[in-house]
Protein backbone atom coordinates (compact mmCIF):
# COMPACT_ATOMS: atom_id res chain seq x y z
CA UNK A 1 0.00 0.00 0.00
CA UNK A 2 3.01 2.41 0.47
CA UNK A 3 2.96 3.37 -3.53
CA UNK A 4 -0.62 3.58 -3.82
CA UNK A 5 -1.40 7.70 -4.69
CA UNK A 6 -3.53 9.44 -2.00
CA UNK A 7 -5.65 11.74 -3.71
CA UNK A 8 -7.56 14.14 -1.59
CA UNK A 9 -11.16 15.41 -2.30
CA UNK A 10 -12.41 18.69 -1.22
CA UNK A 11 -16.04 19.78 -0.17
CA UNK A 12 -18.26 19.87 -3.40
CA UNK A 13 -15.77 17.57 -5.76
CA UNK A 14 -15.23 14.27 -7.01
CA UNK A 15 -12.21 12.08 -8.07
CA UNK A 16 -12.36 8.67 -9.82
CA UNK A 17 -9.10 6.52 -10.00
CA UNK A 18 -7.26 3.19 -11.14
CA UNK A 19 -6.18 0.97 -8.95
CA UNK A 20 -3.36 1.16 -7.07
CA UNK A 21 -5.16 4.09 -5.14
CA UNK A 22 -7.02 5.94 -2.09
CA UNK A 23 -9.27 8.49 -2.26
CA UNK A 24 -9.90 10.26 1.13
CA UNK A 25 -12.14 13.31 1.71
CA UNK A 26 -11.81 14.94 5.43
CA UNK A 27 -14.22 15.92 7.95
CA UNK A 28 -17.65 14.94 6.34
CA UNK A 29 -19.94 16.67 8.56
CA UNK A 30 -23.63 17.30 7.28
CA UNK A 31 -21.75 16.43 4.02
CA UNK A 32 -22.14 12.85 2.18
CA UNK A 33 -19.05 10.62 1.18
CA UNK A 34 -20.60 8.82 -1.64
CA UNK A 35 -17.89 5.67 -2.49
CA UNK A 36 -18.54 3.30 -5.51
CA UNK A 37 -15.94 0.58 -5.88
CA UNK A 38 -15.66 -1.36 -9.14
CA UNK A 39 -15.07 -4.55 -7.91
CA UNK A 40 -14.12 -6.31 -11.35
CA UNK A 41 -11.41 -3.51 -12.21
CA UNK A 42 -10.88 -2.06 -9.13
CA UNK A 43 -11.41 1.21 -10.20
CA UNK A 44 -12.99 4.11 -7.18
CA UNK A 45 -14.58 6.77 -7.16
CA UNK A 46 -15.55 9.45 -4.18
CA UNK A 47 -18.01 12.67 -4.25
CA UNK A 48 -18.23 14.96 -1.59
CA UNK A 49 -21.88 15.98 -1.95
CA UNK A 50 -23.41 19.44 -0.31
CA UNK A 51 -26.30 19.12 -1.23
CA UNK A 52 -29.58 16.72 -2.38
CA UNK A 53 -30.75 18.06 -5.59
CA UNK A 54 -29.33 20.22 -7.83
CA UNK A 55 -33.15 21.33 -9.23
CA UNK A 56 -33.70 22.90 -6.05
CA UNK A 57 -30.90 24.89 -6.33
CA UNK A 58 -30.37 28.65 -8.08
CA UNK A 59 -26.92 27.71 -9.14
CA UNK A 60 -25.98 24.56 -10.22
CA UNK A 61 -23.25 25.00 -12.27
CA UNK A 62 -21.34 22.56 -10.27
CA UNK A 63 -22.08 19.32 -10.44
CA UNK A 64 -19.94 17.65 -7.30
CA UNK A 65 -21.97 20.08 -5.30
CA UNK A 66 -25.33 17.77 -5.63
CA UNK A 67 -26.26 14.77 -5.10
CA UNK A 68 -28.70 13.64 -7.61
CA UNK A 69 -25.84 15.33 -10.19
CA UNK A 70 -22.43 13.86 -8.78
CA UNK A 71 -23.28 10.55 -8.85
CA UNK A 72 -23.84 10.48 -12.68
CA UNK A 73 -20.52 12.41 -13.68
CA UNK A 74 -18.78 9.91 -10.59
CA UNK A 75 -19.85 7.10 -12.58
CA UNK A 76 -19.19 8.73 -16.22
CA UNK A 77 -15.59 9.52 -14.72
CA UNK A 78 -15.08 5.71 -13.42
CA UNK A 79 -16.36 4.36 -16.60
CA UNK A 80 -13.64 6.66 -18.35
CA UNK A 81 -11.16 5.00 -16.27
CA UNK A 82 -12.47 1.34 -17.66
CA UNK A 83 -15.16 0.07 -14.92
CA UNK A 84 -17.83 -2.03 -15.44
CA UNK A 85 -21.19 -0.44 -14.72
CA UNK A 86 -22.49 -3.65 -13.24
CA UNK A 87 -19.76 -4.41 -10.78
CA UNK A 88 -20.13 -1.20 -9.00
CA UNK A 89 -21.08 -0.99 -5.45
CA UNK A 90 -21.79 1.87 -3.15
CA UNK A 91 -20.58 2.83 0.47
CA UNK A 92 -21.66 5.52 2.35
CA UNK A 93 -20.59 7.75 4.81
CA UNK A 94 -21.85 11.51 6.70
CA UNK A 95 -24.99 12.96 6.81
CA UNK A 96 -24.26 14.11 10.50
CA UNK A 97 -26.44 16.77 11.93
CA UNK A 98 -23.51 18.72 14.17
CA UNK A 99 -25.97 20.90 15.71
CA UNK A 100 -29.35 19.49 17.76
CA UNK A 101 -31.82 22.03 17.32
CA UNK A 102 -34.58 21.35 19.23
CA UNK A 103 -36.76 22.92 16.41
CA UNK A 104 -35.16 21.98 13.41
CA UNK A 105 -35.92 23.62 10.39
CA UNK A 106 -35.11 22.50 6.47
CA UNK A 107 -31.47 23.59 6.29
CA UNK A 108 -30.50 22.05 9.76
CA UNK A 109 -31.83 18.52 8.40
CA UNK A 110 -29.65 18.26 5.31
CA UNK A 111 -27.74 15.73 6.54
CA UNK A 112 -30.59 13.33 6.22
CA UNK A 113 -31.80 14.77 3.03
CA UNK A 114 -28.43 14.33 1.76
CA UNK A 115 -28.21 10.81 2.37
CA UNK A 116 -31.97 10.21 1.15
CA UNK A 117 -31.53 11.59 -2.14
CA UNK A 118 -27.78 10.27 -2.92
CA UNK A 119 -29.77 6.67 -1.83
CA UNK A 120 -32.19 7.77 -4.86
CA UNK A 121 -30.19 8.85 -7.63
CA UNK A 122 -27.76 5.37 -6.70
CA UNK A 123 -31.16 3.03 -6.85
CA UNK A 124 -31.89 4.77 -10.31
CA UNK A 125 -28.67 3.76 -11.32
CA UNK A 126 -28.83 0.33 -10.39
CA UNK A 127 -25.66 0.66 -7.99
CA UNK A 128 -26.37 -1.31 -4.69
CA UNK A 129 -25.41 0.41 -1.45
CA UNK A 130 -23.26 -2.79 0.32
CA UNK A 131 -22.75 -0.28 3.27
CA UNK A 132 -23.08 2.99 5.10
CA UNK A 133 -22.00 5.18 8.23
CA UNK A 134 -24.86 7.58 8.18
CA UNK A 135 -26.01 9.92 10.53
CA UNK A 136 -25.25 10.65 14.30
CA UNK A 137 -23.65 14.56 15.50
CA UNK A 138 -20.17 14.20 14.86
CA UNK A 139 -17.85 14.44 11.82
CA UNK A 140 -15.64 11.57 9.83
CA UNK A 141 -12.88 11.41 7.40
CA UNK A 142 -13.01 8.73 4.74
CA UNK A 143 -10.44 6.72 3.05
CA UNK A 144 -11.62 4.51 0.23
CA UNK A 145 -9.02 1.67 -1.11
CA UNK A 146 -8.79 0.73 -4.51
CA UNK A 147 -7.11 -2.80 -3.43
CA UNK A 148 -9.86 -3.76 -1.62
CA UNK A 149 -13.04 -1.86 -1.60
CA UNK A 150 -12.74 -0.92 2.10
CA UNK A 151 -14.07 2.36 3.16
CA UNK A 152 -11.96 3.77 6.46
CA UNK A 153 -14.12 5.97 8.31
CA UNK A 154 -12.13 8.00 11.50
CA UNK A 155 -14.21 10.04 13.79
CA UNK A 156 -12.83 12.23 16.99
CA UNK A 157 -14.23 10.01 19.50
CA UNK A 158 -16.59 7.61 17.99
CA UNK A 159 -13.75 5.98 17.11
CA UNK A 160 -12.60 3.93 13.79
CA UNK A 161 -14.26 1.52 11.40
CA UNK A 162 -14.26 -0.12 8.47
CA UNK A 163 -17.34 -0.63 6.20
CA UNK B 1 -33.62 39.44 -8.33
CA UNK B 2 -32.06 38.15 -4.86
CA UNK B 3 -28.20 38.45 -4.75
CA UNK B 4 -25.46 35.94 -3.95
CA UNK B 5 -22.13 36.23 -2.45
CA UNK B 6 -21.35 35.07 -6.12
CA UNK B 7 -22.57 38.76 -7.47
CA UNK B 8 -20.89 41.22 -4.59
CA UNK B 9 -19.21 43.79 -6.08
CA UNK B 10 -16.10 45.33 -4.45
CA UNK B 11 -18.33 47.99 -2.42
CA UNK B 12 -20.41 45.34 -0.91
CA UNK B 13 -17.27 43.67 0.06
CA UNK B 14 -16.32 47.07 1.82
CA UNK B 15 -19.83 46.88 3.66
CA UNK B 16 -19.66 43.57 4.76
CA UNK B 17 -16.01 44.08 5.95
CA UNK B 18 -17.32 47.37 7.95
CA UNK B 19 -20.34 45.18 9.50
CA UNK B 20 -17.83 42.62 10.28
CA UNK B 21 -15.29 45.37 12.09
CA UNK B 22 -18.33 47.08 13.78
CA UNK B 23 -19.29 43.31 15.10
CA UNK B 24 -16.65 42.13 16.19
CA UNK B 25 -15.70 45.57 17.96
CA UNK B 26 -18.61 45.06 19.73
CA UNK B 27 -17.89 41.44 20.57
CA UNK B 28 -14.18 42.36 21.72
CA UNK B 29 -15.65 45.11 24.46
CA UNK B 30 -18.51 42.19 25.42
CA UNK B 31 -14.85 40.14 25.72
CA UNK B 32 -13.11 42.83 27.76
CA UNK B 33 -15.81 43.01 30.41
CA UNK B 34 -16.74 39.33 30.60
CA UNK B 35 -12.68 39.09 31.25
CA UNK B 36 -12.30 41.93 33.35
CA UNK B 37 -8.92 42.22 30.56
CA UNK B 38 -8.04 44.71 28.50
CA UNK B 39 -9.06 42.85 24.51
CA UNK B 40 -7.17 44.18 21.15
CA UNK B 41 -8.29 43.38 17.91
CA UNK B 42 -7.03 43.51 14.70
CA UNK B 43 -9.22 45.09 11.23
CA UNK B 44 -11.11 41.53 10.66
CA UNK B 45 -10.32 40.31 7.33
CA UNK B 46 -13.36 39.51 5.18
CA UNK B 47 -12.77 36.20 3.20
CA UNK B 48 -14.26 35.09 0.27
CA UNK B 49 -13.57 31.13 -0.53
CA UNK B 50 -14.52 28.53 -3.01
CA UNK B 51 -15.62 25.19 -0.78
CA UNK B 52 -12.99 23.32 -1.42
CA UNK B 53 -10.63 25.48 0.61
CA UNK B 54 -13.11 26.26 3.29
CA UNK B 55 -12.38 22.87 5.47
CA UNK B 56 -8.38 24.45 5.39
CA UNK B 57 -9.32 27.86 7.44
CA UNK B 58 -8.47 26.68 10.94
CA UNK B 59 -5.24 24.86 10.22
CA UNK B 60 -7.11 21.57 8.13
CA UNK B 61 -10.15 19.61 8.10
CA UNK B 62 -9.28 17.41 10.81
CA UNK B 63 -8.50 19.46 13.91
CA UNK B 64 -10.47 19.83 16.78
CA UNK B 65 -12.59 23.27 16.60
CA UNK B 66 -15.51 24.42 18.34
CA UNK B 67 -18.13 25.93 16.82
CA UNK B 68 -21.28 28.14 18.13
CA UNK B 69 -24.35 28.12 15.90
CA UNK B 70 -27.30 31.03 16.75
CA UNK B 71 -30.48 31.08 14.60
CA UNK B 72 -31.43 34.59 13.48
CA UNK B 73 -35.05 35.89 13.44
CA UNK B 74 -36.40 39.02 12.93
CA UNK B 75 -36.07 41.10 9.75
CA UNK B 76 -33.51 39.67 8.83
CA UNK B 77 -33.48 35.74 9.03
CA UNK B 78 -30.07 33.08 8.62
CA UNK B 79 -27.84 31.94 10.70
CA UNK B 80 -24.74 33.35 12.89
CA UNK B 81 -21.70 31.32 13.37
CA UNK B 82 -18.50 31.66 15.27
CA UNK B 83 -15.57 29.15 15.36
CA UNK B 84 -12.67 29.42 17.60
CA UNK B 85 -10.14 26.61 17.24
CA UNK B 86 -9.16 24.88 20.32
CA UNK B 87 -6.56 26.40 21.35
CA UNK B 88 -7.90 29.90 21.06
CA UNK B 89 -11.05 28.06 23.18
CA UNK B 90 -9.01 26.34 25.99
CA UNK B 91 -7.28 30.11 26.30
CA UNK B 92 -10.57 31.98 26.82
CA UNK B 93 -12.00 29.51 29.24
CA UNK B 94 -8.91 29.44 31.10
CA UNK B 95 -8.85 33.36 31.03
CA UNK B 96 -12.36 33.14 32.24
CA UNK B 97 -11.71 30.63 34.65
CA UNK B 98 -9.00 32.70 35.88
CA UNK B 99 -6.54 29.94 35.95
CA UNK B 100 -3.08 29.51 34.68
CA UNK B 101 -2.93 27.40 31.54
CA UNK B 102 -2.54 24.52 32.22
CA UNK B 103 -5.44 23.19 30.48
CA UNK B 104 -3.85 23.75 26.96
CA UNK B 105 -1.64 21.12 27.32
CA UNK B 106 -4.15 18.68 28.07
CA UNK B 107 -5.07 16.54 25.25
CA UNK B 108 -7.83 17.52 23.16
CA UNK B 109 -11.90 17.66 25.19
CA UNK B 110 -13.36 20.08 27.14
CA UNK B 111 -15.17 18.75 30.86
CA UNK B 112 -18.79 20.10 31.02
CA UNK B 113 -17.62 23.47 33.29
CA UNK B 114 -15.75 24.64 30.18
CA UNK B 115 -18.13 23.37 27.50
CA UNK B 116 -20.86 25.48 29.39
CA UNK B 117 -18.43 28.47 29.71
CA UNK B 118 -17.52 27.91 25.92
CA UNK B 119 -21.48 28.08 24.82
CA UNK B 120 -21.40 31.48 26.94
CA UNK B 121 -18.60 32.84 25.27
CA UNK B 122 -19.94 32.13 22.20
CA UNK B 123 -23.34 33.29 22.77
CA UNK B 124 -21.90 36.51 24.52
CA UNK B 125 -19.64 36.71 21.17
CA UNK B 126 -22.18 36.10 18.62
CA UNK B 127 -25.06 38.41 20.14
CA UNK B 128 -22.73 41.36 20.75
CA UNK B 129 -21.75 41.12 17.12
CA UNK B 130 -26.05 41.06 16.03
CA UNK B 131 -26.31 43.69 18.16
CA UNK B 132 -24.01 45.89 16.62
CA UNK B 133 -25.45 45.09 12.90
CA UNK B 134 -29.03 45.67 14.72
CA UNK B 135 -27.71 49.47 15.54
CA UNK B 136 -26.11 49.87 12.14
CA UNK B 137 -29.33 49.06 10.14
CA UNK B 138 -32.56 49.23 12.16
CA UNK B 139 -33.46 45.95 11.61
CA UNK B 140 -34.86 43.63 13.83
CA UNK B 141 -32.37 40.58 14.59
CA UNK B 142 -33.03 38.14 17.27
CA UNK B 143 -30.92 35.37 18.03
CA UNK B 144 -32.02 32.01 19.65
CA UNK B 145 -30.24 30.60 22.29
CA UNK B 146 -26.98 29.05 21.30
CA UNK B 147 -25.87 25.33 19.84
CA UNK B 148 -22.51 24.39 20.00
CA UNK B 149 -20.46 21.28 18.71
CA UNK B 150 -16.77 20.27 19.00
CA UNK B 151 -15.37 18.60 16.30
CA UNK B 152 -13.37 18.12 13.24
CA UNK B 153 -13.15 22.07 11.35
CA UNK B 154 -14.71 20.46 8.30
CA UNK B 155 -17.70 18.98 9.40
CA UNK B 156 -18.49 21.96 11.66
CA UNK B 157 -17.47 24.52 8.42
CA UNK B 158 -20.12 22.20 6.22
CA UNK B 159 -22.84 23.81 8.30
CA UNK B 160 -22.37 27.12 6.88
CA UNK B 161 -20.68 26.38 3.66
CA UNK B 162 -23.89 24.06 2.40
CA UNK B 163 -25.77 26.89 3.41
CA UNK B 164 -23.81 29.36 1.07
CA UNK B 165 -23.84 26.24 -1.21
CA UNK B 166 -27.58 26.73 -2.15
CA UNK B 167 -27.18 29.63 -3.34
CA UNK B 168 -23.99 30.25 -4.39
CA UNK B 169 -20.61 28.67 -4.78
CA UNK B 170 -18.18 30.70 -2.23
CA UNK B 171 -19.12 31.14 1.27
CA UNK B 172 -17.88 34.56 3.14
CA UNK B 173 -16.88 34.89 6.31
CA UNK B 174 -14.86 37.20 8.65
CA UNK B 175 -11.89 36.21 10.79
CA UNK B 176 -10.56 38.50 13.66
CA UNK B 177 -7.85 38.17 16.14
CA UNK B 178 -8.63 39.34 19.82
CA UNK B 179 -5.67 39.74 21.95
CA UNK B 180 -5.58 39.67 25.36
CA UNK B 181 -2.00 40.95 26.72
CA UNK B 182 0.36 38.71 24.38
CA UNK B 183 -1.92 35.62 23.99
CA UNK B 184 -4.06 35.54 21.09
CA UNK B 185 -7.31 34.01 20.41
CA UNK B 186 -8.35 33.60 16.65
CA UNK B 187 -12.46 33.48 16.05
CA UNK B 188 -14.46 33.28 12.52
CA UNK B 189 -17.67 34.75 12.92
CA UNK B 190 -19.74 33.74 9.27
CA UNK B 191 -23.15 34.83 9.05
CA UNK B 192 -25.58 33.16 6.69
CA UNK B 193 -28.84 35.12 5.87
CA UNK B 194 -31.08 33.75 3.81
CA UNK B 195 -31.37 34.06 0.58
CA UNK B 196 -34.35 36.98 0.66
CA UNK B 197 -32.18 38.60 3.56
CA UNK B 198 -29.44 40.04 1.40
CA UNK B 199 -31.45 42.09 -0.07
CA UNK B 200 -32.90 43.19 3.29
CA UNK B 201 -29.49 43.93 4.39
CA UNK B 202 -27.88 45.44 1.65
CA UNK B 203 -30.95 47.63 1.52
CA UNK B 204 -31.41 48.53 4.91
CA UNK B 205 -27.31 49.74 4.38
CA UNK B 206 -28.10 51.70 1.54
CA UNK B 207 -25.78 49.60 -0.38
CA UNK B 208 -28.67 49.21 -3.23
CA UNK B 209 -32.04 50.31 -3.90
Amino acid sequence: MGNDILIKVGMADLRAASDPSILTTLGLGSCVGVALYDVYTKTIGLAHVMLPSSLQARNNSNVAKFADTAIVKLLEDMKKLGAKPNGIVAKLAGGAQMFSFAETSEMLRIGTRNVIAAKECLKELNIPVVSEDTGGNFGRTIELYSDTGILLIKTIGHGTKQI
Amino acid sequence: MAISIDDLNSLHIDVLREIGNIGSGNAATALAKMLDKKVDMDVPKVKILEFRDVTEILGGAEILVVGILLKVTGDLTGNMMFILEEKSAHLLVDILMGRSEHSIDKAGGFDEIEASALREIGNILASSYLSALTSLTGLKIIPSVPEMAIDMAGAILSVPAIQFGSVGDTVLYIETEFFEGSKKVVGDFFLVPDVESYDILLKALGVIS
